[in-house]
């Protein structure tokens, strides 16, 4: 008895001893199945790493945007990786808040990513975050209301189509909407969805002189179709939906098409949540003949602040969580299905991946398809397919998002809503300095 | 002329009563039924019967150890409330007993601090904290609900040490105690029902603060306000989930405002009837 005592004693002073040499570094991240599952699976990374010891802090992801903003910009130190999206990382690494992700390791292979994903996160061609996961949007449709409705959606489909086939779908009678589509405010909710929509329509925020553009036709054609779309078609109460409330309508069977974010496909074909699972098909997002189609562009990455003490720890666990590595290991332990998407292009060559996951395919063309330098039509002076990565547009998209909720809720006319759009882009243009 | 008060009347009272209690119960009372669900359950719809699945309280113990955030929540109260008692006694025993022509003044000013929003000193706070070493630190968050919570402190102990008569102080000074005799056993004696309805109250609003305590807290001090954010989720429904993770944050305090009841209401109400 004494002697178990004493190995135990020995033992947990070792322990204990082992956990002050280690360094511990502190992960910033948000709640969502690809990063709890990484979490679960951290054993990997400190098997191969004793030295490094990891803590977690997950926030809710506005919560979190405030946290690592505040943090990163008076170099609080709080975290040595930093989970952010793209519209982040091209501001911050321009601020020098970012360190550039260049000891990733031999094996790494950066050029496996997806050059549209990678484009995104890169300034000056250094990589300034290593992408977890990417996304796009897409058309996601009730195979079986399509044909009864008599149509078939087309692999790319045009905006005159989704109208077309929304018309047809809908049956309030038994509580079918043609098509759900974002409406509640804010820059990263129905402005996602619109301007990415526009894009397709030909509209963009700014001219090449930082010009507010609501004042053109594109931007009344764009806003007036959404607007009939969804007064004709869409579920009620439409201005107070974003991506949760749209994906619970979906998964009960109460949507014909929903045009969302890539990462909701596993959710909607997942039997275990989705009454609709095994109806469900998937289109590109629809274009208008002007050769850019409506979907945007996101990645949730991984990047480490320049405050940060813990320089090489904290790349040692980005290199392991964004590698080829991890893929395999998610797919040996949940199966091919759950890998995160949309990062590294050798993931969709894997003939096994696209046996599991039958939207494969369709996401990334969609990413393919989004091209953040170039993002619509006319010649743009800002990077952002879904958003304008500049400080002010968090701000300013939030309240154009506000003007637009309001015309499809019905409390303004969509002139009203573009006139206070462009008075708004115009009062925060010149307060930034960006127009003279 | 006295009024009369009818059976009839007292019954529509009550009913009225209940009714209230309810609509304000019902959303914690429907988050503690929606945490007896699975996911699939959750989303489909209302239903006030639940399949009492116990599967989301075992994975959010999974995902993040519940009690640690607990701990940390009963630390955070407790301490900043013992904090705030020993430094609102002795304010306001002298604001209430040895007032100055500012006395309201300084109350006044103390009170509008509540006024302000939080958020327009995160930046200045967040230095400070940066800068002494205190970010994710449970002294350092103690200090801080200790500072926000401290007007009403100071106010509701001021309120009720004004309705002890003055010549209560005065005969024990008379007999010879000391400022610090006359507050530790004849005031504090005298105020308990007031000291600890203040008490319970601020523990509670610390218990629930989550401004200060998500913003300046990553893992080691975080309490359950963090806990109930990390499951929060923009992309997926989890609600059966958040639904578990809400009733084990509020379960604790919960009880203990039911226990309490008697001496909060007591303590609310001392004074208001004369």
């Amino acid at each position: 008895m004494k002697l178990r005592t004493l190995t135990l004693g020995l033992l947990s002073a070792s322990t204990l001893a082992f956990a002050a040499h280690a360094e511990s570094i502190t992960i910033a991240t948000v709640n969502n199945g690809d990063m709890v599952r990484m979490q679960k699976l951290t054993e990997d990374f400190t098997k191969a790493n004793p030295d490094i010891q990891l803590n977690w802090v997950t926030l809710e992801e506005n919560v979190l945007r405030e946290r690592v903003t505040t943090d990163i910009a008076t170099k609080g130190g709080q975290y040595d990786v930093m989970t952010i999206g793209t519209y982040e990382v091209p501001i911050w690494a321009k601020q020098s808040w970012l360190l550039p992700l260049d000891k990733l390791g031999d094996d790494y292979d950066a050029k496996d990513i997806i050059p549209a994903i990678a484009g995104g996160l890169s300034v000056d061609g250094k990589l300034y975050a290593a992408p977890f996961y990417g996304e796009s949007s897409f058309v996601m449709y009730r195979k079986d209301l399509m044909e009864k409705a008599g149509l078939k959606m087309p692999d790319a489909p045009t905006w005159d189509f989704i109208k077309q086939a929304a018309d047809k779908m809908t049956d309030r009678a038994n509580g079918v909407n043609g098509v759900c589509l974002r409406g509640k405010a804010g820059w990263g909710e129905n402005m996602a969805f619109l301007t990415a929509m526009s894009n397709s329509f030909g509209a963009r925020w700014f001219d090449e002189n930082w010009k507010p553009q609501f004042d053109q036709p594109e931007w009344k054609n764009t806003l007036q179709f959404y607007v009939d779309l969804m007064k004709a078609d869409g579920p009620e109460g439409a201005s107070s939906n974003g991506f949760n409330e749209n994906l619970a309508l979906f998964q009960q069977g109460k949507c014909g098409m929903w045009i969302d974010a890539t990462v909701a496909a596993s959710f909607v074909s997942d039997p275990k949540n989705s009454t609709v699972a095994d109806k469900v098909g998937y289109a590109l997002a629809p274009d208008n003949g002007l050769g850019k189609r409506g979907n945007w562009l996101w990645a949730w990455s991984l990047a480490i602040p320049a405050g940060t003490q813990k320089a090489d720890a904290a790349e040692k666990f980005v290199s392991w969580a964004t590698s080829k590595h991890y893929a395999e290991l998610v797919a040996s332990k949940e199966g091919w299905a759950n890998v995160p998407p949309g990062t590294r292009s050798s993931l969709y060559a894997n003939a096994e991946y696209q046996k599991a996951a039958p939207f494969a395919k369709m996401t990334l063309d969609s990413i393919n398809a989004a091209d953040p330098t170039h993002p619509t039509v006319k010649p743009v002076p800002y990077v952002g397919v879904q958003f304008v990565a500049i400080p002010e547009f968090q701000g300013l998209g939030t309240t154009v998002g506000q003007l637009f909720s309001a015309a499809l809720a019905g409390q303004s006319s969509v002139d009203d809503a573009l006139k206070q759009a462009q008075d708004a882009a115009t009062a925060a243009m010149t307060e930034g300095g960006y127009i003279k | 002329m006295a009024r009369s008060v009818t059976t009839q009347h007292k019954t529509i009272a009550t009913v009225a009563a209940w009714v209230v209690a309810l609509l304000i119960f019902f959303p914690i009372l429907y988050t503690i039924i929606t945490s007896f669900k699975s996911e699939q359950e959750a989303i489909q719809g209302f239903s006030i019967i639940p399949s009492g699945t116990f599967e989301s309280y075992a994975e959010v113990q999974a995902q993040s150890g519940y009690f640690k955030f607990f701990f940390n929540s009963v630390l955070l109260s407790v301490g900043s409330t013992i904090l705030a008692l020993l430094v609102a006694i002795p304010a306001a025993w002298s604001m209430a007993f040895s007032p100055t022509k500012r006395t309201k003044d300084i109350l006044m000013w103390m009170l509008s601090t509540k006024m302000m929003p939080a958020v327009a000193v995160l930046f200045p706070i967040y230095l400070i904290f940066r800068d002494t070493g205190l970010l994710d630190s449970r002294i350092g968050l103690m200090i801080m609900l200790m500072l926000i919570n401290l007007p009403i402190v100071v106010w509701m102990l001021y309120t009720y040490f004004r309705e002890i008569p003055g010549e209560i102080l005065e005969a024990a000074r008379m007999d010879g105690a000391s400022l610090w005799n006359e507050i530790v056993y004849v005031l504090t004696p005298m105020a308990v029902p007031g000291i600890a309805s203040t008490m319970l109250l601020n523990i509670i609003l610390a218990w629930n603060e989550a401004f200060w305590t998500i913003r300046l807290t990553t893992t080691e001090a975080a309490p359950l306000t963090a806990f109930i954010s990390s499951f929060s989720s923009p992309q997926g429904l989890f609600w059966a989930k958040l639904s578990a993770a809400s009733t084990l944050a509020i379960a604790p305090i919960l009880i203990m405002g039911w226990f309490s009841q008697k001496q909060l209401v007591r303590g609310l109400t001392f004074g208001a009837v004369k």
